[in-house]
């Protein structure tokens, strides 16, 4: 089980976002600078959560911002931003988010196993906090436990 | 016994929360096939499950259902998912 490639130019520490939005299209910004999705990836991200709420606030603190594979993915990718000013996704219990996880799948067969290697580090409760107090994308690969 | 986890794209929270209830499950010695699955197709998929594991956001899109649909607050929190899932499966 191997966790979806996280270059550190897919990395953003510590951004300013005006609203869940613009979070959202951070990440997508990111995953597009790694090569893994197309510019109008964001857009679909988007549009996932305003068809089907902010249920991608899958834990407190952490967005989970992703669409279904299709002609915006290029190759499966992660990307992370990290909040200066944590944003409200309007969530019933999980807001406000510092965290913004993107993800990239190119298809749904091999999904799986991405998904497994990202809940095993998040089973690590301490694992929101760490990422949100990271100050380095050197650090935050480490604490997605990145070794390639 | 099946299980069905719900989101809206079918890949990523769903396979997420199907990867930590089948973690769960093992713990809870209980034998099950969980299937990760978009809200569209809840109502082929999940025709014949016991449980549905889902957000506050898909209860009412999954409508009626013999399943118990179980609402998830933290996707990465084993505990929570333990303790929900032995409520309903009553073991």
């Amino acid at each position: 089980m191997s966790l979806p490639p996280l270059p550190e130019n897919a990395i953003v520490i510590a951004a300013e976002a005006a609203d869940w939005r613009a979070a959202v299209t951070l990440a997508g910004e990111a995953l597009a600078r790694s090569g893994s999705a197309k510019p109008g990836y964001s857009g679909e991200m988007i549009r996932m959560i305003e068809q089907f709420g902010p249920y991608v606030v899958i834990a407190p603190g952490l967005a989970l911002a992703h669409a279904r594979p299709g002609p915006e993915v290029i190759s499966d990718g992660l990307s992370i931003v990290t909040l200066a000013t944590p944003v409200n996704f309007g969530h019933p219990h999980n807001d406000p988010v510092s965290v913004i996880l993107g993800l990239a799948i190119a298809s749904v067969d091999t999904h799986l196993a991405a998904v497994a290697a990202v809940a095993n580090v998040f089973n690590d409760s301490s694992a929101i906090a760490d990422l949100a107090a990271a100050s380095t994308p050197a650090e935050v690969r480490a604490i997605m436990d990145v070794t390639a | 016994m099946k299980i069905v986890t719900i989101c809206g794209a079918g890949i990523g929270s769903s396979g997420i929360l199907k990867v930590n209830a089948e973690r769960v499950l093992r713990k809870l010695d209980i034998e099950a096939t969980v299937i990760a699955a978009d809200i569209s197709s809840v109502k082929e998929v999940a025709a014949d499950a016991q449980v549905i594991l889902t957000s506050a956001e898909f209860v009412d899109a999954i409508g009626a259902t013999f399943a118990d649909v179980i609402v998830i607050e933290n996707y990465f929190d084993t505990d929570e998912l333990t303790v929900k899932l032995e409520a309903s499966l009553g073991s």
